[in-house]
């Protein structure tokens, strides 16, 4: 698709995102509920997700507050889970490069999961051109404001939602809708089938290291597959400047 | 835990989170991504989705517990199959609620 004006490419990253909100805002909801119920002021919640900006994250270092740990093993947990931020900034640095500050920084912080899937297909789709940047800052802003609103919801609820309508199902389902459509190689397969088989096995490592191991066991498995299929089959979600 | 404990945890995680986010991007162009790190940079989205979404479908509790009733599990199958022909997160999420709740109340 080509477009005619950022304006276009800025509204069309925001309709991309749209449908991915069903699967944030539960979450949100249950995290702002979650701190109400630590005892937090609705203003302390709401710095806590303004600062961090990773529903994950939060909701680990939630939990470990909620027993009593030492702070550094809070600060150690949530970062550990945020290290895939690295991976992912690795993966948008060609394209990102050379913007100035005062616009790379703000789109720096509202680098999520969900806007990361979305502009890295933009990005290495190369198909917007010089209005790429555009489109990612729609598709981030409204996660941005999606997550903090939800968030914000919850905190005012303050009251549980009720366990047997099992919303938070809908996290790993809205990944999937993420990651399926994306397998298109046998590397990719691989990777995601690793990934997966990994995590599940590794879920009792303390501090969240399963994910690690498991995002870095995929990693291997795709890239042994691309060797040995020879030919330089890619990952589809990613590809090379 | 003390009020400034509290905020020197958000701040700290807060702080380390961007500079994450930044890392690469901002010093791209100092710093040459190495030729095998850009190829495996093609198997991280599809590897840690997969590796948040699994363990939230089979230990829907958070610990290690298989439990073979788990309704998720199903669900979950159904639900991938809609995301692998429509293509559509809303209608992936819509079915596998809606399976999950059909099992749920099969169940009783």
């Amino acid at each position: 698709m080509r477009y005619q004006s950022g304006r276009q490419a800025f509204a069309q990253g925001v309709r991309a995102l749209l449908p991915l909100t069903p699967g944030v805002i539960p979450f949100g909801l249950l995290t702002g509920i979650v701190a109400i119920k630590l005892g937090m002021s609705p203003f302390t919640a709401m710095s806590m997700t303004l600062l961090f900006y990773s529903g994950s994250a939060q909701m680990a270092a939630l939990q470990l507050l909620g027993t009593g740990v030492l702070p550094m093993a809070v600060v150690v947990t949530a970062l550990v889970i945020n290290l895939r931020f690295v991976m992912y900034s690795a993966s948008l640095a060609p394209y990102m490069h050379g913007m100035q500050r005062r616009k790379l920084w703000p789109l720096t912080y509202m680098l999520s999961d969900q806007s990361y899937a979305l502009g890295s297909i933009e990005y290495s789709a190369g198909e917007l051109g010089r209005f790429a940047h555009h489109y990612y800052a729609g598709a981030a802003s409204v996660m941005w404001l999606c997550w903090q609103l939800s968030v914000l919801a919850g905190v005012c609820l303050g009251t549980e939602i009720p366990e047997s309508w099992s919303l938070s199902f809908t996290i790993p389902l809205s990944f999937l809708a993420l990651l399926v459509p994306g397998i298109r190689s046998s590397a990719t397969l691989g990777a995601a089938l690793a990934g997966g088989v990994i995590a599940i096995s590794a879920i009792t490592l303390p501090y969240n290291l399963g994910l690690i191991t498991a995002s870095i066991g995929g990693v291997a498995a795709g890239l042994a597959i691309e060797t040995w299929c020879k030919g330089p089959k890619r990952g589809d979600i990613e590809e090379d400047t | 835990m003390s009020e400034w404990a509290l905020w020197g945890i958000f701040i700290a995680v807060g702080l380390g989170t961007f500079a994450m986010r930044l890392s690469f991007i901002g010093l791209h162009g100092k710093m040459r991504i190495p030729r095998l790190l850009q190829r495996a940079l093609a198997y991280v989205p599809a590897s840690v989705i997969t590796a948040l979404a699994l363990p939230a479908v089979i230990y829907p509790g958070g610990h290690g517990d298989f439990v073979w009733s788990n309704p998720q599990i199903p669900a979950a199958i159904v639900a991938g199959l809609v995301a692998k022909r429509t293509h559509s997160t809303l209608l992936t999420i819509a079915v596998g609620m809606g399976a999950l709740w059909g099992l749920m109340w099969f169940a009783g």
